[in-house]
């Protein structure tokens, strides 16, 4: 019962995840960070068995980083999600697989193109505008779909933000007050606090 | 429903006059969930073979990434580009090799070979293969597929009109079918060079 979904501009991308955890009925924690900043301009968030999620996504930090210290440089975007595609892909097919939806998100410092990759459970991966996981995505692709034109401004990527998680609130059954909002572009990865969005 | 239907696809190939088409859909869905309508299914092996992947996105992906590292190994270790028939072969063998856990992929291959002939060929998802000489058909719309090609093919096609019967073929195949769509790609072998075009469809 996750919410997470996200938005890519022409430099800047935006990536929003809900702060739940949740065990059957119950919620077990309110402000959890489901996002992982993997290099100074890239980041995923996750979603999906709630192990798996940390445990998967702490081993992919760690291997990115690993990378960018070994060799001075940091992967792009697009390195990133192949090569978390072909992790997932790989425990797919062992004994026991990760069950975990992601989301990558990242600015290219050398093209000064954001892009965003959407990555099931499964390993299927899709370079896309705009993403969503899990139930939400019933919700909020509807109103992407409206609102997303490939040339959209932060403020105006933002004001899809506000629209999707207006949606959430009045339909769906699960209520998120709460969400983890991060943008990266030329600056780098930051947080906009929901007090301010 | 099958996890051969869980993403949805449509990939067609016909052979013409010392020419050959492959073409397919570009969606990319979770069930009745679309989710991206520009993923692609045909990929080039060398200048005059392409290999198209219909069935779980992410084998389509695993696969291609295994197609091309054996290929570009082919290449290094014999010193020349492998023909339509060898890699067929190849395909049919990584499939049957999990035959007990297999890719949930059907393969189309489409290729000129060294005498400019057309080559196509498809396979279950362990590998059977199939060299028939008019066309070949697989995914989600592939029974409508059958019907368009059974009725729109004539041998002897030159590139263009090809070019015209594999795209009304599969456009109006997947417009009957719900999990594939959103748009095609087709890609024209000749003697001369590929002719990619990008095909506008129905947009639901």
């Amino acid at each position: 019962m996750d919410a997470q979904f996200a938005i890519a501009g022409k430099d800047f991308a935006i990536s929003v995840a809900d702060k739940k955890v949740t065990r059957s009925i119950v919620t077990m924690k309110h402000d959890k960070d489901k996002t992982y900043n993997l290099t100074p301009h890239t980041f995923i968030s996750v979603a999906g068995e709630p192990g798996d999620t940390d445990n998967f996504s702490e081993y992919i930090q760690a291997n990115i980083r690993l990378y960018s210290i070994r060799n001075s440089q940091d992967l792009t975007p697009s390195e990133t999600a192949n090569f978390i595609r072909g992790e997932l892909a790989n425990a797919l097919r062992s004994r026991r697989p990760y069950q975990v939806n992601t989301l990558v998100t990242g600015y290219d410092k050398t093209t000064g193109k954001a892009s965003l990759y959407w990555i099931d459970y499964l390993s299927a991966m899709a370079k896309v505008p705009y993403a969503a996981h899990g139930y939400c995505s019933y919700f909020v692709y509807s109103t992407m779909d409206r609102e997303y034109s490939p040339d959209i401004s932060l403020e105006k990527g933002l004001d899809i933000v506000r629209k999707c998680m207006a949606s959430l609130k009045q339909r769906f059954l699960v209520d998120f007050s709460d969400y983890v909002i991060k943008v990266t572009d030329k600056q780098g990865i930051r947080e906009i606090p929901m007090s301010e969005l | 429903m099958s996890i051969m239907q869980y993403n949805g696809s449509a990939v067609v190939a016909m052979t013409g006059k010392n020419c050959v088409a492959i073409a397919a859909d570009k969606r990319l869905g979770q069930r009745a969930l679309t989710v991206d309508m520009g993923f692609d299914k045909v990929f080039p092996m060398t200048n005059r073979l392409y290999v198209g992947l219909a069935g779980l996105a992410t084998d389509v992906k695993t696969l291609h990434d295994r197609f091309r590292m054996h290929v570009n190994l082919y290449k290094h270790r014999e010193e020349r580009t492998i023909a339509p028939k060898t890699f067929a072969h190849m395909v049919s063998h990584m499939l049957y090799e999990r035959r007990f856990g297999p890719y949930f992929v059907e393969p189309v291959i489409a290729g000129l070979d060294d005498n400019q002939q057309p080559f196509i060929c498809n396979m279950d998802l362990i590998g059977c293969p199939n060299f028939p000489n008019d066309f070949v058909v697989c995914g989600t719309a592939d029974e409508n597929l059958f019907g368009m090609c059974e009725s729109l093919w004539e041998p002897d096609l030159g590139p263009e009109e090809l070019f015209e019967t594999i795209s009304q073929a599969l456009l109006n195949a997947v417009d009957r079918d719900a999990m594939s769509g959103w748009g095609a790609i087709v890609h024209i072998l000749t003697p001369d060079g590929v002719i990619t075009r990008e095909l506008k469809g129905r947009m639901d």
